[in-house]
């Protein structure tokens, strides 16, 4: 009799409209999530705080302003890769030759200043439009020819690395010196207006969630309690203002120049968040990627087209690899045959699924490509001022990487055996 | 008792002597088939005997060779799974069309997503989700918003049928709705086909569980080797007659004459 009446409290959408649910239930289902296996960037967020620990007492100059914006700028590449990498991981495809195309693109924007003496919009362009080409191509094969992913892609991994040496010439690189692109890296917003961003991220942001939290409220729809709400609002408002102050502070080793403003990659990076985040969450296009990559035979008998949603997530992950490749080449202000190449795309791979990004397929958000960026960011940044020798920091990455797939596997296993998603 | 001694409504949907050879195995003989609406016909038959050919050539996977496909009585050109939709015939399959990995809400709008200035428009689908669940009487889920991984297989059939609901079909076919099921989710699932022949949708259920059948259908069709044998009201056989009609094809005076039997073996 009791179960009965349990279940028939449980029931009819109980949970949608209740209103008096609290922080602390919310709480307490978030850490049964967790048990069951649904950790999202949990693991990711923790390991943060872990390596920032780690780093800082083994060395004072890791938590210095200057160390911290350099760490921004190292980022800012691997988390536009991984950002592209999501939209293929969500399929359960990989691209392995994201890192090369991005290569590739790069030496296609630097090439097509140098000798064309294009404007650097277009360059960009002309970048981005070649990624989307390679992009194009590696979906076509994989969709229509069927060829898995893995072996498309790593052919284009091995043939784009000869299309750079054949544009660039054996043992050359290109520069990049184009004060706007160079400038994505090397130069910072003025205090005053990086300020002002920060404050209409934080108040927009703010404003968004309240007012659909009030909507959701009088439609009697399912929403999160308030307390979840204002410890999102808290959170958000906490990243962006510590991270704007830090990158204010004079980090200047020189007395007599001053260098302080967040750098324009990081504005960049926030943007293709949002954008991305809105893309997948917000439209059917992004909901017919989550339903392909959670069971493609459901998504095709729901009239969705399955392979132009394959092919459309190559040329996503490839076009966000040449904008990654166009910011990494800003940051070494050059490119190089070897652009793209060696470790690139395992940090990229690395930081989507320490994320929480699933490998399997249908899991996944723009963020926890951030989140696990800037998580590999700060190993490399990290053991690279403990000057460790670079085996050490290959066995690091490739550990970690490992350990992230793990982490994925088991609570996969998890979710499966306890019926979360 | 043959299928002049059924009252007529007008069916929603008829097929008339449909024939389907794959190469040279003649699958589907001269077969009538009518649904109407507001009432349940159970599809019955033997392994073999032609239940999936018949399904998938309703929903269109299957193009008939001859004979006549009447929808609302005019006949219809049927090319292929979308022209049948777009009529309103919507089929539940027995391996669920659902995303794991996506809420109710979603997977019930998948393909059909409402939008609104060119965003999802979830506050809408949502509600237009309850309302249909709601409708056919579902109060065993808990949130419409729960990941269809965590419903049992029930609840899953139950989102499924839903989904038919929502889209205002007016056929619905579903394909061993309670075959992995459980006594009390048989149960739920049964209340709601009843449930979607009340709305007056025309129901096809094909189904190996006699229990099941004489429960909630108003018409039984028996296919025995390809043909129909019987067409007859629920409440006028008994279950050891439809058992007989699905083994030997006859049964009494019921069934296919002796002589046809024999030659469809």
């Amino acid at each position: 009799m009791t179960t009965f009446q349990t279940e028939l409290a449980d029931s009819a959408f109980s949970a949608d409209a209740r209103s008096d649910e609290t922080f602390r239930d919310a709480a307490r289902s978030y850490l049964q999530r967790v048990r069951g296996g649904d950790m999202g960037s949990l693991p990711a967020v923790l390991g943060l705080v872990v390596l920032f620990v780690v780093f800082g007492l083994a060395n004072e100059r890791f938590t210095s302003a200057l160390n911290l914006a350099n760490l921004v700028t190292q980022a800012g590449s691997i988390c536009v890769l991984a950002m592209g990498l999501v939209f293929v991981l969500l399929l359960g495809d990989i691209d392995l030759s994201a890192g090369v195309a991005g290569g590739v693109s790069a030496c296609a924007m630097a090439l097509s200043i140098t000798d064309h003496g294009w404007p650097w919009w277009a360059a960009i362009l002309a970048g981005v439009a070649c990624g989307a080409l390679i992009g194009l191509a590696i979906g076509l094969l994989r969709a229509k020819l069927g060829i898995p992913s893995f072996v498309v892609t790593l052919a284009f991994f091995l043939g784009l690395q000869g299309v750079t040496l054949k544009l660039i010439g054996e043992g050359g690189s290109v520069r990049v010196d184009d004060p706007v692109i160079r400038g994505i890296t090397v130069t910072n917003l003025p205090v005053t207006v990086g300020w002002a961003c920060a404050l209409l991220v934080v108040v927009g942001y703010a404003g968004l969630q309240l007012h659909r939290h009030r909507s959701k409220v009088a439609a009697g729809l399912h929403h999160a309690p308030f307390g979840v709400v204002a410890a999102r609002i808290v959170g958000v408002a906490a990243v962006t203002l510590g991270v704007t102050y830090l990158l204010s502070l004079n980090r200047s080793v020189n007395a007599n120049i001053e260098i302080r403003g967040i750098p324009y990659v990081l504005p960049m990076v926030g943007v293709l968040l949002i954008v991305l985040t809105v893309v997948l969450t917000r439209t059917s296009y992004g909901r017919h990627i989550y339903a392909v990559g959670g069971n493609a035979e459901a998504a095709r008998r729901a009239g969705i087209n399955v392979d132009r949603i394959r092919m459309s997530v190559f040329v996503m992950c490839s076009s966000l690899a040449a904008l990654s490749g166009i910011v990494a080449a800003s940051y070494g202000g050059k490119v190089s045959a070897s652009s793209g190449a060696g470790n690139v795309l395992l940090y990229a791979v690395g930081a989507a699924v320490i994320g929480g990004t699933s490998l399997f397929g249908g899991k996944g958000r723009a963020l926890d490509a951030v989140i696990g960026g800037v998580v590999v960011a700060t190993i490399a940044n990290g053991l690279g001022l403990l000057n460790q020798s670079s085996y050490i920091n290959f066995l690091v990455t490739g550990g970690v990487l490992l350990l992230a797939a793990s982490v994925d596997a088991i609570s996969r296993r998890r979710r499966s055996v306890t019926g979360l998603s | 008792m043959t299928a002049e001694a059924i009252p007529k409504t007008a069916p929603i949907l008829e097929l008339r002597g449909v024939n389907k050879s794959f190469g040279v195995v003649h699958v589907l003989h001269d077969v009538d088939f009518s649904v109407y609406p507001g009432e349940v016909t159970a599809l019955v038959g033997d392994n073999g005997a032609g239940k999936s050919t018949l399904v998938k050539a309703i929903a269109g996977i299957h193009p008939i060779d001859s004979g006549t496909y009447l929808f609302d009585g005019k006949p219809v050109s049927v090319h292929g799974p979308n022209d049948v939709a777009a009529l309103g015939v919507e089929v539940v399959y027995q391996d669920l069309a659902l995303c794991d990995n996506l809420d109710i809400v979603s997977n019930m709008f998948l393909g059909r997503e409402v939008r609104q200035r060119g965003m999802l428009d979830e506050a809408r689908m949502e509600t237009l989700a309850r309302e249909a669940l709601a409708s056919l009487s579902v109060r065993t889920v808990k949130s419409v918003r729960q990941a269809v991984s965590s419903l049992s297989g029930g609840q899953r059939q139950t989102v499924a049928i839903a989904k038919c609901v929502l889209w205002n079909s007016r056929v619905v076919l579903l394909d061993e709705p309670t075959a992995a099921l459980g006594v009390a989710q048989t149960r739920q699932v049964i209340d709601l086909v009843r449930r979607l022949a009340e709305q007056g949708l025309g129901v096809v259920l094909i189904s190996h569980n006699m229990v099941d059948v004489f429960e909630v259908a108003d018409r039984i069709c028996a296919l025995y080797l390809g043909r129909v044998a019987a067409e007859v009201k629920a409440s006028e056989v008994t279950h050891s007659q439809v058992v007989e009609l699905i083994t030997a094809g006859r049964s009494g005076d019921l069934g296919l004459a002796p002589a046809e039997a024999a030659k469809s073996m």
